[in-house]
This record gives structure tokens, sequence and C-alpha cells, in this order.
């Protein structure tokens, strides 16, 4: 990113309280232009309280939201340069869609021969041209969605607020839709900052994203880090599905630390900072980055034995689930690349020593 | 057991709704065009002249013309009135709203007689005249619980993101309340105004209270019972009003519904299948 530009957005220990309860505790993020960012987070994290805040229409009980390097406490959202897509759409009822997308133009008493222009044109980004003289009641969930998002976008704010725009829509078109979205947005290359309970979703589009809980932005980070790099047990939980191991430090040889698994052995894992000796962690393993004893790959590896309580076949890869020595269960995940060879087929009850890499080994602190 | 025993209960209900009501009035409604000033069996005939001297009787039309004005005046009040307090009620962020409601709603609780001597002495202190306009500003006063509690009914009824979304556009508090609030819930002011219309239109007590010299409807009504040869004529001149005041009330529950109807709840987002 450009470092003479300001950020799109800034939040600076951000926090609101309502009556009785804490919706966000000290959020502070830097949003650079441009960019897609994403708030994630379980139901009541205190995404939408944070995307009120920004748009204006809660007010923080303290910290700042800075627009443009501006602070905008003061701003109504109506002289904020954001614009905001509704999670219900919040289209005007009683409006076409040619009215609702002319809205803000109309507010501003843009000329009518610059806003039916500006309007074909918005509707022609969307895909939804010669819809202008319909009801929001007369379109599909996916058009209404494409009405408000050229509604939102017409005035080319400075960034665009979006509340699960997708959270209405069948798992198909949610999917295309992510696509289009994600298209969309590098193509007028305004700030997006898009709210979301869908981790996958989240991956699939963002350049960075914010995983929030109980009101706390915990980790900040593109999406390969996050999956790969999580910082706490809640994000490596959230984000995909991850196998967690407790152990205690038992020693550390250069980057490498030895954590003793308790009742099922030492295992290898890069260490993050310096951590002394007799420590309790966490460990996380991917799944996929598992294998049934049958590593083939060179240098050191972890392995552990275990018995295979349960498979369960997904098509394009089946899952392991198997019983370590300590009682916990773990997940294994192998991709059917190859179509099963007979004789060595893995079978429920079976012993079998579950291997990985150091590498993929995550220690986390919590 | 209770599925067993309601239509019977419910027979009760309609039987003390047809004795006391729809009998007498379609009794009424037989004496409005008999062709006697006697009241008692058998008929006499029919005839259309009670409502023919009753369109020439230049009193009873000055004093529908006063019931007209009143009502128009006191309901066109009420409503602007009710409509703001609702959306104040609604709109606003403020504390005590609870209180705030009990208050506005009173007017439903207090017996028109109390209101009407109320009123009365409240005016004579004040040394304001009773007239048309003191009878008015009491029909304002007892419909403005109904103007506010439908409009209330149909603010409640949208997403209020609406006007969040037209504040985010751009738009002015002033502008939201013209192009998205207002058209939003016209209809629901429509119907309020048309019940406060009838409330005031056949007001009686109330107006006997305050009224001056020139009687509204029902106040005139009232004082030509003492002469049993104009009788018929009063009895036209009631199914007249009845008649205006029902369709009136039929045509405000027909525009609320169509208020809150599904052509103006804010789209739901249906799913899509495929693309
Ligand atoms: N106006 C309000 N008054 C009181 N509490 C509120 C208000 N708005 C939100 N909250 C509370 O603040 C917390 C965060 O709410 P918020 O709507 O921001 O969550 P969210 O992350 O958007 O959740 P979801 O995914 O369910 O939309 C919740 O506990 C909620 O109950
Ligand atoms: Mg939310």
């Amino acid at each position: 990113m450009d470092q003479r530009k300001p950020p799109a957005v800034e939040l600076v220990r951000l926090a609101k309280q309502f009556e009785g309860s804490v919706a966000v505790r000290e959020v502070s993020l830097s949003i650079a232009q441009g960019e897609f960012f994403s708030l994630l987070g379980p139901s009541g994290c205190g995404k939408t309280t944070t995307l009120r805040m920004i748009a204006g229409f809660e007010v923080p009980t303290s910290g700042e939201v800075r627009l443009l390097g501006q602070d905008v406490l003061h701003v109504p959202p109506n002289r904020r340069n954001i614009n905001i897509v509704f999670q219900n759409y919040a289209l005007f009822p009683h409006l076409s869609v040619f009215d609702n997308v002319a809205f803000s133009l109309q507010v501003k008493r843009v000329p009518a021969q610059d806003i039916r222009r500006r309007v074909a044109e918005a509707l022609s980004m969307v895909r939804l041209p010669g819809t202008e003289r319909r009801k929001p009641g007369q379109l599909s969930g996916g058009q209404q969605q494409r009405v408000a998002l050229a509604r939102a976008l017409i005035n080319r704010p400075a960034v665009l607020l979006l509340d699960e725009p997708l959270g209405a829509l069948d798992q198909k078109l949610r999917k295309e839709m992510q696509l289009e979205l994600k298209g969309l947005q590098r193509e007028v290359g305004i700030t997006f900052i898009y709210v979301t309970h869908d981790q996958e979703e989240a991956l699939t589009m963002s350049d960075r994203i914010a995983v929030m809980n109980l009101g706390r932005a915990l980790q900040v980070d593109d999406p390969r880090s996050l999956y790969d790099r999580p910082s706490t047990r809640f994000v490596a939980d959230f984000i995909g599905t991850t196998n967690f191991l407790s152990g205690r430090l038992r020693s550390r040889e250069g980057g490498l630390a030895t954590v003793e698994v308790e009742g099922v052995g030492d295992v290898l894992a890069p260490l993050p900072s310096d951590l002394s000796p007799g420590r309790t962690l966490t460990l996380a393993i991917r799944p996929e980055r598992m294998r049934l004893g049958r590593i083939s790959g060179d240098g050191p590896a972890n392995q552990v034995p275990g018995t295979v309580a349960e498979i369960v076949f997904v098509g394009d890869d089946t899952q392991y689930f198997v019983r370590l020595a300590n009682g916990e269960r773990v997940m294994v995940r192998e991709q059917n690349d190859a179509p099963p060879a007979e004789g060595n087929r893995i079978q429920v009850g079976q012993s079998v020593p579950v291997e990985w890499a150091p590498a993929s080994t995550t220690i986390l602190l919590d | 057991m209770p599925s067993l025993r309601r239509p019977g209960l419910l027979g009760l209900y309609y039987a003390v709704l047809l004795v006391l009501l729809y009998v007498p009035i379609g009794v009424l409604f037989l004496f409005s065009v008999n062709d006697a000033t006697v009241f008692g069996f058998p008929l006499h005939g029919l005839t259309a002249h009670w409502y023919r001297d009753m369109l020439r009787n230049a009193e009873l039309l000055e004093s529908l013309g006063s019931s007209a004005l009143v009502a128009v005046g006191s309901s066109l009040t009420a409503t602007a009135l009710g409509t703001l307090a609702a959306i104040a009620l609604l709109r606003f962020k403020f504390g005590g709203k609870p209180g705030f409601l009990a208050v506005a709603l009173m007017p439903l609780l207090v017996p028109f007689l109390i209101l009407g001597v109320a009123l009365l002495i409240l005016f004579a202190a004040l040394d304001v005249p009773r007239s048309l306009w003191t009878v008015g500003a009491a029909h304002t006063v007892v419909s403005m619980p109904y103007t506010l509690l439908i409009v209330m009914a149909r603010l409640v009824g949208f997403d209020d993101h609406l006007e969040e979304a037209a504040q985010d556009l751009g738009a002015s508090y002033f502008y939201t309340l013209r192009r998205v609030v207002l058209p939003l819930i016209a209809p629901a002011m429509l119907a309020a105004w048309l019940v406060a219309f009838t409330i005031s239109f056949d007001e009686f007590v109330l107006a006997s209270f305050l009224i001056g010299r020139s009687p509204t409807l029902p106040v005139f009504l009232f004082g030509q019972l003492r002469f049993a040869n104009r009788f018929p004529q009063v009895l036209a001149l009631a199914m007249l009003v009845m008649l205006v005041s029902l369709s009136l009330v039929v045509l405000a529950e027909r525009l609320q519904r169509l208020g809150t109807g599904a052509s103006l709840r804010p789209p739901e987002p249906a799913a899509e299948n495929g693309s």
C-alpha cells in the first residue's frame, strides 16, 4: 500500500457500550485505501455495531473513527463519504429501481440527464440493465442485492460498508456473488469493509480479515497467515478445522521446540518467541497436514500412535478420526486424489501412527 | 371440551348484537320510509318524502354543514399531531417513552361527560365563547389517541433501516421524511383521518356541552326529538349519517390493511434459483 495515502478508515480504541452490555471493546484497526477488509466473527461479537459506528449511526462510547485521516466523530451519517449495504438491503419499497439507485444523486440535485446516464451505468455495472421501472418487491433476492449495491456505489464513496450482504441468498448464488463482489471491488477500486460470520466467505474475498470475538479484534491478518499462523485458539478454531493438543515445553534447540504431550509423546514445533521450559501451551495442527503413517518426506517428522475410530467419506476427501493414546481424538483429512489401492485400505479399529511435519504445528499461548 | 361450547357462546354474542343493534336499526329504517308520523305497526306504505323533507330543512342542513366543518377541522389537526407524535415516539431517542405514551392515550379513558364539563369550565375561565371552535378543540383531543395509534402501527410495521439508508445516501432528516417516511405512512394517515372524522361527526356529549348557537348535527337531531311530526325526518337523517359513517370506517379499515399489506412491506429477500 502507498505510504503517503492516509488509511481509508482508522479505528482508534473504539468502544461501544449499550445499557447492560458491552458490544465493542477498544478495537483498533487501520484499513488501507482500496483494501477489501472483512470483519469476521460469531453472532453477537460486535461486527454490526462496529460498522454502524463507522457509518455514523451509533455514537462510540469512547475512541475515534478516522476517515481518510479526518476524525469524523461529529460528522452525521449523511455527511460522511461512506455508503452502506444493509443486510436486508433496505431498498425503498415505494420507489422504483431507478429512484432507489438515483436517490443519492437526487438528494444532491444532480441534473436529470446526468442522473439518467449514471443510473444506467450503475445498473449495467451490477448486471441489471433495463430494470429501472420495476419495484424492489418485483425482484428476486439476488437482484435486490445488486440494486442495493448499485445504489450504494453510484456516488463513488470513499468506503463501502457491507453487512452480511449475501446472508439471505442460497448457497449457489452466494458463491457466484462472492466472486462477483470481489471483481466489482477490484474494478471500482473502492475500499470495502465487509461483515460476515462465514469464515469461508471471508477467506475467499478479503485482502485482510479482522477476526472478532466478544467485542475484540483478536487478530488482523491476510487470509493465508490467519489460516497458517493463528495467534489464538479461538482464531485457529473459528477459521477452518483444527486439532488441538495440550502440552508442556520440554526443551528448545534453535528455532525448534520439543513439546511433551502427556500420554502421547514428544512433538516438535517451530518456536514463535522466547519461552521458558515448563510452560504449558496448546499445539494446533490442521487435519489436512496430517497423514496416517505414510509420510514420505525427508527431515524430522512428528509421529504419534493412534487407533482409527471413525472414517467419513465426503467425496473429494476422506476424514479419519483417530483416537490418540491420551484419549483425545484428532481428525486427519486425506485427499481422494487416486483410486483406493486394494489391500492397504485403512479400517476402523486399526492401529496406525499419525504423522505430520514440525513446520505444520502452531504453538498457541492462551 | 371448550371447542364444543364455543359455537354456543358465539351464538349468544350475535344474539345480543342482533336484538340490540341490527333489529333496532332495521326498525329505524322501516319507519324512515313509512308513510306515517306515528310509530307502530302495521306500516302504512313506502315513501321517500321524509328524506325529501329532510333535504329541504334549512336548519338541518346548516347543522350538517357545522358538523362537517368541525369534523374536517378536528380530524386534520388530530392526524397532523398524531403523526408527529408517532414519529417522535418511535423514531427519536429519549427516556420515559412508556410514560409519554400513557399520557397520550389518556383521552381514551376519560369519560366524555367529565371532559365536557372540564373543558366547559376551562373555556369559561379563559373567557373563550362557546362555538364550533370549542367543539372542534374537544374533538381534536379525543381523536388524537386514535390517530396516534394508527400511525404508530404503520411505523412499527416498516423497517427503520429505510430511514438510515436514506440518511446514508446523503438525505437530511426532512428530505427523508418527505421522500421515505411520509409516502410509506400515507395510507395509515388517511385511515387515521377517516377514523377521526367519524369520531367527530357523530359525537354528541362533548358537542352538547361546548356548542355555541349553531348546533352540530347530533345536537340538532337530539333537539328535534321533542317534535313528534318531525321525527321521521330525523330518522331519515340518522340513516344517512349512519351510512356515511359506516362507509368511512370500512374505507379506513381497508386503507389500514393496504398500508400494512404485502405491497408496501420492505421486499423479502427471496432466494433465487440458479441465476
Ligand atoms: N441497540 C442495542 N441495544 C443494546 N444492545 C445492543 C444493541 N445493538 C447491539 N447490541 C448488543 O451488542 C452486541 C453486539 O451486537 P452486534 O449486532 O454488533 O453483533 P454482530 O456481530 O453484528 O452479530 P450478528 O452476526 O448476529 O449480526 C450483542 O450482544 C447485542 O445484543
Ligand atoms: Mg450483525
